[in-house]
């Protein structure tokens, strides 16, 4: 009954010149979801130092799902080798991932425009 | 809308059809005049709330349904979900980010502090199957708080 999760990977120029990838997310992020993220995470080469969730084509997001981003921050945290940002959230779940501590480990911002020029 | 009025939805325990009771909780909280911040927060509680139904109360058992009752009152909106679990009683605690990061506690487990955060009331009852109910209340008189 879960909306499919898709994942689709691209690269942009972060505002100091450096290469970011991004992976975007559409459908549902759900308890389901997990092998679709992992696995995309997983594939992403050692250079992706500096990498960005886009939720903007996100439907629906439960714990479950949050629970999946925060095993994504922990392994990048493990490998002390790259960063993770977030961009494209509702302004609900922006504050959801805030009470639940996200934005403490990933810098969140309101779009790609905003997310590059931080980085 | 009418003080009283009621929508009752039964859910089969799988994963997903939380969607269709935040969907009506949705419809009902806007005909009431709440604001679009609070019908979304209302929305991820009971999703939460089936969710929990689905997951630990029916233990995803398709045998089992979720019972999901929407009651407008003189100033609110009050939901409760009912599942065939033994219930919880003890309030949740908050998730520990630092110790999610350490590994040190499952990344999981938010729901029951996401509801308690989103709504004005949430409280859980423990009983016999089929009598284990959170229930949550969302009050127009706290709109724009």
């Amino acid at each position: 009954m879960q909306a499919a999760t898709k994942v689709t990977e691209r690269t942009a120029t972060a505002a100091s010149g450096s290469g970011v990838t991004i992976l975007a997310f559409a459908g549902d992020i759900a308890s389901t979801s997990k092998d679709a993220i992992m696995e995309a995470y997983h594939g992403l080469g050692p250079s992706a130092d500096k990498v960005l969730l886009d939720f903007s084509g996100v439907d629906y997001i439960n714990s479950s799902g949050i629970a999946i981003i925060i095993q994504m921050l922990l392994e990048a945290s493990k490998s002390g080798q790259r960063s993770v940002g977030i961009f494209g959230l509702t302004p609900h779940f922006n504050k959801v991932f805030t009470m639940v501590g996200v934005a403490k480990y990933a810098t969140m911002s309101a779009d790609e425009a905003a997310a590059l020029a931080g980085l | 809308m009418k003080n009283g009025s009621c929508v009752e939805v039964r859910l089969p325990s799988e994963l997903g059809f939380e969607k269709v009771a935040l969907s009506t909780a949705a419809s009902m909280a806007s005909l009431m005049g709440f604001s679009n911040d609070r019908v979304e927060d209302l929305k991820t509680a009971v999703a939460e709330a089936c969710i929990n139904a689905i997951e630990h109360g029916n233990q995803l058992d398709d045998s089992l349904s979720v019972g999901v009752m929407l009651s407008t009152t003189d100033d609110g909106l009050e939901v409760r979900v009912m599942d065939d679990g033994l219930g919880v009683g003890e309030a949740p605690a908050a998730p520990d980010m630092d110790r999610k990061m350490m590994g040190e506690e499952d990344p999981r487990g938010m729901g029951m502090f996401l509801i308690q955060a989103l709504v004005d009331e949430a409280e859980w009852h423990k009983g016999p199957p089929g009598r284990s109910f959170v229930r949550l209340v969302i009050r127009l008189d706290k709109e724009n708080k």
